[in-house]
Order: structure tokens, then C-alpha cells, then sequence
């Protein structure tokens, strides 16, 4: 119930450029026996996780647990073994193009890049080279998209610029153009304040009760994972315990990772 | 000053290289490679030692692919070695200069080709003009058609390969212009001085840019202006016309760098 008027009242506050589509819960992505090697020992082993669109799967687990080596495997970053597939389980058809969308913990841009918003995006979404002036119809465009993560002011500042928690949420609003199958979140583990983690906490709970997309998630806040995830995945090489965040945020495998603090009673 | 041949034919020169290592060293900085085209103007000496052993008549021939196989070889052993990229590239350097060295002083040919080091734009033909005009025009080509990419892999790699761009390829695509550029131009503006040409304009205009249209722009402007400003100077005072733009873009960058922080009050 509080979940259904949050959204409604969000859907005002968000204008929404790109074709709403409510959660089928039909499209699903499986990953078969995900392992990555380092020479003879292996940094993850044998990952099987199954999203459905709609879902949000929060993947959590102490530092050099994997997590953030699982995320760049499922982008295909890395050599890994094992098999990822995005199926329509109405038909069970494979689909091939699946768009994935990818917000990574940082980028790699240093300070001083000559590099604003607009030109990111135009870089990434379109052919017009960046170095011509500015296409108003490109710029509609990406201030439209923007605004859906309230980052329409930021069109004209430096990326290397932004605040942590303005990064995020224009670093979102792209992974979102155009909306992609899946989405992958690699939650930065400090650069945050507490107003810009709710924000960005709060896009991604609107996210996923309007959009047909499945989204995984490396979260280190565990009253975001018991609010908003559909399912936990705790990960150490390889999956220790999976479930409903309740389950796995009690479980004694979760408890002997990272102590009594986040279970509540 | 154009009652010279000499002069007409430099002056041309001059026209075309600046705009060329303008628009070329706004993606060096950008993408850090400063180092890495330093590297490629050290390996020109190798390249003029192999075409030494092999009585080339022309020598550009040689160095061309020599410099070609060195910056595809770097680049493949850099990203093999993240951590450890500035001393690989450092090596790199340092052997491609000391191995034609070694040759070059084993034939006692060494003398021959020390103008390499401070090069003479005074010295240029109009057939080697064309092949500098040609260079010119495959380099905005290039540009207008892979600059967005470009921008968005040095912005982040993983990003861009979620969105389905050829990271790998693009990368070694565009250092393979940068190699050519570097080594078709090392006999007018020299080993030493190169690196200076290519990295300052875009250096001055990345203190006062707020986004790629200004920095492209004003990496146009400092490069053709220092480069026209150097050799009339070096006209009229007697000096070397390649230091003399170096000394002059050098200048446009402290007078930036100062209005950076004016900018910024």
C-alpha cells in the first residue's frame, strides 16, 4: 500500500521521456555456473542467479567478496565460464539484443576534463560529433532524460564536477536511455551523504515498480536492501545464502559475515 | 618573409600540423596518453635503425610500421599491466630510443640522423606537405566519426562496452593515428619537441574549457596561432622555428593556467 502511493505521487514529480512499461514479470535473465579465474584459484565460482523484470536483486558481501567481479562478468568485461541468457518465459524464447544498462561505482575522469553533461550524453547517444556546436533537439532530449532522476540543472556543468550523489543519479539516468533490459548498480561505498543515497534509493524504488527491467544491485546499505530489495544474494567467492532480504538478512551466514548490527528483532 | 620558397612551403606546413596535433592532443589529454605519444616519437629512432639494415631508400616507410607494431605492442602490454601503465610506458620509450641507437652506432650512421632530434620545418617539400594534408584530412574524418566513442571510452570503458562499442579496437584505432601522425611529422619538429606540440595546445585549453566544443575550439586557436606567431619570429629574429612555437605555447598555457583561477573566482 505505502509502496503504491509513493509511486503515484512520484510519477507527478518525474516526467517520464521514455515509454513507461509496467513489469511483466514474464522476461526474465538467467546466469548459468558464472565462474571467474585468476590463474589456478578462482575470485567467484559457480553463480547461478535468476531475475525477473520488476525484481530488484541486491548482491551484498564483505569487501573482495566478488561482488564487484560478478558485475563486470555479467557485462562480459572479463573471461568468465558459464552462460547468461535472457529469456520471454511466455514462449520461452531466448532474446538476443538484451540492452543492458551499467551505472559503475566512478568514472574515470579527473579533474579539469573539459567534459560537460550534455557532451557525455551526446557522446554516448548519438552520431552528431560533440565537437559541433549544440543540437537543441539533442539537448531536449537529454534534459528530458535527466529530468527523470531531477538532474535537469546539471546539463551544463563538468562531470567532473558533480557531487557523488549527482553523479550517481545522471549516471542512472543514462544507463536508463534507451530503458535497458537489466539494469547493473554498482553502489559507490563512500562519497555519499545521506540526502543523496535517500534520493538515489528513492529513483531506484520508482524504477522498478514502473519499468519492465530486472535490476541487480552491489548495495552496502542494508536498510535500502531490506526496503527495496525482491531478493538477496550474500556473496563470498561464491553464494553463501539467497533469498528474501529477511531471510538472508537473519540468516547465521549472514550474521558471521558482518556481525549482530543490521538484524533487527 | 614569402619572398622564400622555403618559407611559402613552411608556412603551409605550419597551417597543416598545427590544426592536426590540435585536434589529436585534446584526446591525448583527455585519455592520458601524453606519455604514450612520447614514447612513439622515441621509437622513430628504431624504426630508422631497422630501415638502416634493411637499405630502405625512403624512410618513412619503415618507421611507419615499426611505430605502428611498437604503439600496438604498448598498448596491448599497458592494459595487460594497469597498475604498472607509467613504467611500462617509460620502458618502452627508453628501449625504442637505446635499440636504435645501438644499431645506428654500430654502422656509424648515428650523426646522420641526429637532426631527428630537433627536426626542421624549414626543411619540408610540397610532396611531403601532401602527405601531411592527407594526414590532416584522415584525422577529421576520423573524428567526425569516432569522436563521440572516443570521448565515451575514456569517460568509462565499461560503460561504453555495455552500449556495444569496440573498446579494444577503437583504442588501438586511434593510436595507430597517433603513431602515424607522430612519426610522419618527427623529421620537422624533432624528438624532443614533438610531445610539446601535440600536449600543449590542448593543455592551455582544458584550463579554460567548460566542454569539448570550447576545448576543441580554443586547442585550434593556441596551435595555429603559436604555430604562425613561432615562425615569424624565428623569421625574423634567425631562431628555430620548432622551439620558438613551443615557447610560445607555452606561454598561452601559464596565461591560462592563471585565468583558470581568475575563471573560477
Amino acid at each position: 500500500m505505502e509502496n503504491e502511493m509513493m509511486d503515484a505521487k512520484d510519477l507527478k514529480r518525474y516526467k517520464i521521456p521514455f515509454k513507461k512499461r509496467k513489469p511483466c514479470g514474464l522476461h526474465c535473465v538467467k546466469m548459468n555456473d558464472i565462474s571467474v579465474r585468476s590463474g589456478d584459484d578462482y575470485i567467484i565460482k559457480d553463480i547461478n542467479v535468476h531475475v525477473h523484470c520488476g525484481q530488484l536483486t541486491a548482491v551484498i558481501g564483505r569487501n573482495g567478496a566478488g561482488k564487484s567481479t560478478l558485475m563486470k562478468a555479467m557485462l562480459g568485461l572479463i573471461p568468465h565460464e558459464g552462460n547468461i541468457e535472457f529469456k520471454d518465459i511466455s514462449n520461452k524464447k531466448i532474446i538476443d539484443n538484451m540492452k543492458i544498462g551499467y551505472v559503475p561505482q566512478t568514472l574515470a575522469v579527473e579533474k579539469d576534463t573539459p567534459v560537460s553533461v550534455y557532451d557525455m550524453f551526446a557522446g554516448f547517444l548519438t552520431n552528431r560529433p560533440i565537437f559541433l556546436p549544440q543540437s537543441k533537439k539533442i539537448r531536449q532530449m537529454i534534459s528530458e532524460q535527466l529530468s527523470l532522476f531531477e538532474g535537469e540543472g546539471l546539463i551544463d556543468k563538468k562531470v567532473c564536477d558533480l557531487s557523488g550523489g549527482e553523479l550517481q543519479r545522471v549516471l542512472l539516468s543514462l544507463a536508463c536511455a534507451p530503458a535497458p533490459d537489466l539494469l547493473l548498480l554498482d553502489e559507490p561505498v563512500s562519497g555519499i551523504d545521506t540526502t543523496g543515497r535517500e534520493r538515489f534509493n528513492h529513483a531506484i524504488g520508482m524504477l522498478k515498480s514502473n519499468y519492465d527491467v530486472a535490476i541487480i544491485m552491489i548495495s552496502h546499505d542494508m536498510d535500502f536492501v531490506r526496503k527495496y530489495a525482491d531478493n538477496v544474494i550474500l556473496l563470498d567467492k561464491t553464494i553463501l545464502k539467497t533469498g528474501k532480504p529477511e531471510e538472508v538478512l537473519e540468516s547465521k551466514e549472514f550474521v558471521e559475515i558482518f556481525g549482530e548490527k543490521y538484524v533487527y528483532v | 618573409m614569402f619572398t622564400y620558397d622555403f618559407m611559402r612551403l613552411s608556412f603551409i606546413a605550419i597551417l597543416i600540423i598545427t590544426p592536426l596535433f590540435a585536434l589529436l592532443g585534446t584526446m591525448v589529454v583527455n585519455g592520458h596518453l601524453s606519455f604514450f605519444s612520447d614514447a612513439l616519437g622515441h621509437s622513430a629512432y628504431s624504426g630508422i635503425a631497422i630501415g638502416v639494415l634493411l637499405s630502405a631508400s625512403d624512410m618513412s616507410v619503415p618507421m611507419l610500421i615499426f611505430a605502428i607494431f611498437f604503439a600496438l605492442l604498448l598498448n596491448l602490454v599497458r592494459h595487460k599491466n594497469p597498475q604498472n601503465a607509467d613504467t611500462i610506458i617509460s620502458i618502452f620509450s627508453s628501449l625504442g630510443m637505446a635499440l636504435g641507437l645501438v644499431i645506428l652506432s654500430k654502422n656509424g650512421s648515428f650523426s646522420k640522423y641526429s637532426y631527428l632530434m630537433v627536426g626542421d620545418i624549414l626543411s619540408i617539400s610540397s610532396s611531403e606537405i601532401i602527405s601531411l594534408a592527407v594526414l590532416l584530412v584522415i584525422v577529421i574524418v576520423f573524428w567526425c566519426f569516432f569522436l563521440n566513442k572516443l570521448n565515451s571510452i575514456i569517460i568509462s570503458a565499461p560503460i561504453a562496452h555495455s552500449r556495444g562499442i569496440h573498446t579494444v579496437l577503437l583504442d588501438n584505432f586511434f593510436i595507430v593515428i597517433m603513431a602515424a601522425v607522430v612519426i610522419l611529422s618527427i623529421k620537422w619538429l624533432g624528438i624532443l619537441i614533438i610531445n610539446a606540440m601535440l600536449i600543449l595546445p590542448a593543455a592551455a585549453a582544458r584550463n579554460i574549457s567548460p566542454n569539448m566544443r570550447a576545448y576543441t575550439c580554443f586547442s585550434l586557436i593556441f596551435a595555429v596561432s603559436s604555430g604562425i606567431g613561432g615562425l615569424i619570429i624565428s623569421y625574423y629574429a634567425s631562431v628555430a622555428a620548432g622551439p620558438m612555437i613551443v615557447v610560445l605555447s607555452a606561454c598561452i598555457y601559464f596565461v591560462t593556467l592563471s585565468l583558470k583561477k581568475v575563471l573560477k573566482n
